[in-house]
C-alpha cells in the first residue's frame, strides 16, 4: 500500500469505477417505472407532520 | 448500571480537569480546564440526584422536539452574536482605532476574525443544521428520534465545543488552520460529539417507517459523514504537552496546504452546501405546500454534487508551491460543479411552479426563494473565480470576501431565517407573532447583502488592478498602503450593509421571542386537532 500503488490505482480503476458508478446512479434514476416511485417519494414530507407513524401500518394514517 | 458508569466518568473528568487547571502551561488551556471542570462537576451533581430514581417512560406517540427547540433558539442567539462580531470587525478595518489599545491581544481584528467566522459558520450554521437534521429526519422517517437523550448530548456537547473554540480564539489558542482553528483537545471533543450526531441520525433512519429515504436526508447524512472525515484528517496533530494547548500538525508545507484547502473547500461544500440543501429540499416544499419539482433531478443533483465537490479544493492554491496539475484539476472540477449547483437551484425554484403568487403574500417563502437566487449567484461566481486567470486578479483581494458573504449571508443566512420562521410556530404550537416584521427582516437583510457584495466587488477588483499596475519602466505603481487608503469608502459601505443585516436579525430575534411568549398565553384547548 505505498504511494505509487495507491496513485496508479486511483489513476486507473479508481477513476473508471467512480465515473461508471456515477452514470449508473443517473441511469437508475431514469429507469422505466421510476416515475411512480419518485412521485410517491416526493410526497414524504407531507405525511407525518405531527406524530410518528403508528405500528398498525401507515396506510391507516393516509 | 449506566448511571453509575456516567457518575464515575464525570467524576474522573472533573478531577482530571482540576489537575489540568493547576498544571496548565498557557492561559487558554487553564481557562478551558476550569470550564470543563465546572461543566462536568455540575453534570456530576445533576446525575447524582437522578441516579436510582425510577425511569420516566418515553412517549412513543410523539416526536422528540426538545433538542430541535433548543437548537433553533441557539441558532438565533449565535446568529446575532456572529453578525455583531462581523459588523464590529468590518468597522475595525475601516477605522483601525477600534482596535483598542487596552484590548490588544484579545479583541483586535486578528483575534476577533476567527471568532466571527466560526460563530456564523459553526455556531449559527451548525445549530441550524442540528435543528434541521433532527426535525427533518423524524418527520420524513415517521419515527421518534433514536437514542433517547443522546440527541441532547449532541446539542449541549456542540455548545460546549462552541464556547471552548470561541474563548480559545480570544486568548490566542489556535493551530492556524483556517476554519479549523481549535486546538487538539477541542478537536477531540468535537469528534466525540459528531460521532454521537451520526449515531442519532443513522439510528433514526434505520428504524424508519417510510420505505424510502427522503432526499433531504441524503444531503444531511452526506454532510454529517463528510464533515467527520474532513475534521479528522485536517486536525491530525500531535500535542506538545498534555498540559498545554499547543500542538504540531502532522502534515507540513505544501501537503498541509493541500489538506487544509481540501478541508476548507469541503467545509463549504458539505457543511454550507450539502447540509443547507437538505434544509432546502424539506422546507421549501413544505412552505410552498407542494412537492419538489423533480425528484429525479434531486437524485442526480445529489450524486453529481457528491462526486464533484470533493475535488475542488486546490483552486484555493493557484500560483503556490502546489503542482500546476493539481490546481488545474481543482479548477476544472470547480467549473463542472456549476452544473449540479444550478440544477439544484432550478429544482428548488421550479417547486414554486403554479404557486408563484404565494411570493406576494408570504415573506417566509420569499426569503427562501431569495436564498436560492443567492445560491445560484454565488455558485456561478465561485467557479468563475476558480479559473486561474480570473484568480490571478481576485485572489487575496476583497472580492473573495464579497463572494463568501453573498453565499453565507444570502444563501445560508436567508434559508436559515426562513427555516426558523417555519419552525418556531410549529414547535411551540402557535402562530408567528408578526408577518410584517418578517417583511422588514427580509428587506433589511437583502439590501444589506447587496451593499456588502457590491462594495466588495468594487474594492476587490480595484485593489487587484492596483496591485498589478506597472509603469513604463516595469515598476509597480502602487504601494500596499495606497490600496488600503483607496478602499476606505467601500469599507464603510460594507459596514453599513452589515448593520442592516444585523438589525434584520435582531428584528427576527424579537419576533421569535414574541412568538414563543404568545404560545404560553394561549389555552391548550385552542390547538387544532390533526385531521
Amino acid at each position: 500500500m505505498d504511494y505509487e500503488f495507491l496513485r496508479s490505482l486511483s489513476g486507473s480503476i479508481g477513476t473508471v469505477f467512480l465515473v461508471a458508478s456515477f452514470f449508473g446512479f443517473v441511469l437508475y434514476a431514469f429507469r422505466p417505472g421510476s416515475k411512480r416511485v419518485h412521485s410517491d417519494s416526493a410526497e414524504i414530507p407531507f405525511r407525518h407532520d405531527d406524530a410518528p407513524a403508528q405500528d398498525s401500518g401507515q396506510e391507516a394514517q393516509q | 448500571m449506566l448511571d453509575y458508569l456516567k457518575l464515575a466518568m464525570l467524576g474522573l473528568v472533573t478531577v482530571f480537569a482540576a489537575i489540568a487547571a493547576n498544571y496548565g502551561l498557557d492561559a487558554a488551556y487553564k481557562l478551558h480546564a476550569w470550564i470543563i471542570m465546572a461543566v462536568s462537576g455540575g453534570l456530576f451533581l445533576w446525575q447524582l440526584r437522578r441516579t436510582g430514581e425510577p425511569a420516566v417512560a418515553v412517549p412513543t406517540g410523539e416526536y422528540m422536539d426538545g433538542p430541535v427547540r433548543a437548537a433553533a433558539i441557539a441558532t438565533a442567539f449565535w446568529g446575532v452574536v456572529g453578525f455583531l462580531a462581523g459588523v464590529f470587525i468590518a468597522f475595525q478595518l475601516a477605522f483601525p482605532a477600534l482596535n483598542f489599545e487596552w484590548a490588544q491581544g484579545y479583541a483586535n481584528f486578528g483575534r476577533l476574525r476567527p471568532l466571527h467566522t466560526s460563530a456564523v459558520i459553526f455556531a449559527f450554521g451548525g445549530n441550524a443544521l442540528i435543528a434541521a437534521s433532527f426535525y427533518i429526519v423524524q418527520r420524513t422517517s415517521a419515527v421518534r428520534m433514536w437514542g433517547g437523550n443522546l440527541s441532547w448530548f449532541v446539542f449541549w456537547g456542540y455548545q460546549l465545543f462552541i464556547v471552548l473554540a470561541a474563548t480559545g480564539y480570544l486568548m490566542g489558542s489556535t493551530q492556524g488552520q483556517e476554519y479549523a482553528e481549535p486546538e487538539w483537545y477541542v478537536d477531540l471533543w468535537l469528534t466525540v460529539v459528531w460521532v454521537a450526531f451520526l449515531l442519532v441520525y443513522l439510528g433514526t433512519i434505520l428504524k424508519r417507517k417510510e420505505p424510502h429515504i427522503y432526499v433531504a436526508n441524503w444531503f444531511l447524512l452526506s454532510f454529517i459523514v463528510t464533515v467527520a472525515l474532513l475534521h479528522v484528517v485536517n486536525n491530525m496533530s500531535i500535542p506538545v504537552s498534555i498540559w498545554g494547548s499547543r500542538s504540531v500538525q502532522v502534515f507540513s508545507g505544501v501537503q498541509n496546504a493541500m489538506t487544509q484547502w481540501w478541508y476548507g473547500h469541503n467545509a463549504v461544500g458539505f457543511f454550507l452546501t450539502a447540509g443547507f440543501l437538505g434544509m432546502m429540499y424539506y422546507f421549501i416544499p413544505k412552505q410552498a405546500e407542494r412537492p419538489v419539482y423533480s425528484y429525479k433531478l434531486s437524485i442526480i443533483h445529489f450524486w453529481a454534487l457528491i462526486f464533484l465537490y470533493i475535488w475542488a479544493g486546490p483552486h484555493h492554491l493557484h500560483y503556490t508551491a502546489l503542482p500546476d496539475w493539481a490546481s488545474t484539476l481543482g479548477m476544472v472540477f470547480s467549473v463542472i460543479l456549476w452544473m449540479p449547483s444550478w440544477g439544484g437551484m432550478i429544482n428548488g425554484l421550479m417547486t414554486l411552479q403554479g404557486a408563484w403568487d404565494k411570493l406576494r403574500t408570504d415573506p417566509i417563502l420569499r426569503m427562501m426563494v431569495t436564498s436560492l437566487a443567492f445560491y445560484g449567484m454565488s455558485t456561478f461566481e465561485g467557479p468563475m473565480m476558480s479559473i486561474r486567470a480570473v484568480n490571478s486578479l481576485s485572489h487575496y483581494t476583497d472580492w473573495t470576501i464579497g463572494h463568501v458573504h453573498s453565499g453565507a449571508l444570502g444563501w445560508n443566512g436567508l434559508v436559515t431565517f426562513g427555516m426558523l420562521y417555519y419552525l418556531f410556530p410549529r414547535l411551540w404550537h402557535t402562530k408567528l407573532y408578526s408577518l410584517r416584521a418578517v417583511s422588514w427582516h427580509f428587506w433589511l437583510a437583502t439590501v444589506g447583502i447587496v451593499l456588502y457584495a457590491a462594495s466588495m466587488w468594487v474594492t476587490g477588483i480595484m485593489e487587484g488592478l492596483m496591485w498589478r499596475e506597472v509603469d513604463a519602466q516595469g515598476f509597480l505603481v502602487n504601494s500596499f498602503a495606497d490600496t488600503v487608503e483607496a478602499k476606505f469608502p467601500m469599507y464603510v459601505v460594507r459596514g453599513l450593509g452589515g448593520i442592516m443585516f444585523l438589525s434584520g436579525a435582531l428584528i427576527m430575534a424579537w419576533n421569535l421571542w414574541m412568538t414563543v411568549r404568545s404560545a404560553g398565553q394561549k389555552p391548550s384547548s385552542d390547538l387544532v386537532p390533526a385531521e
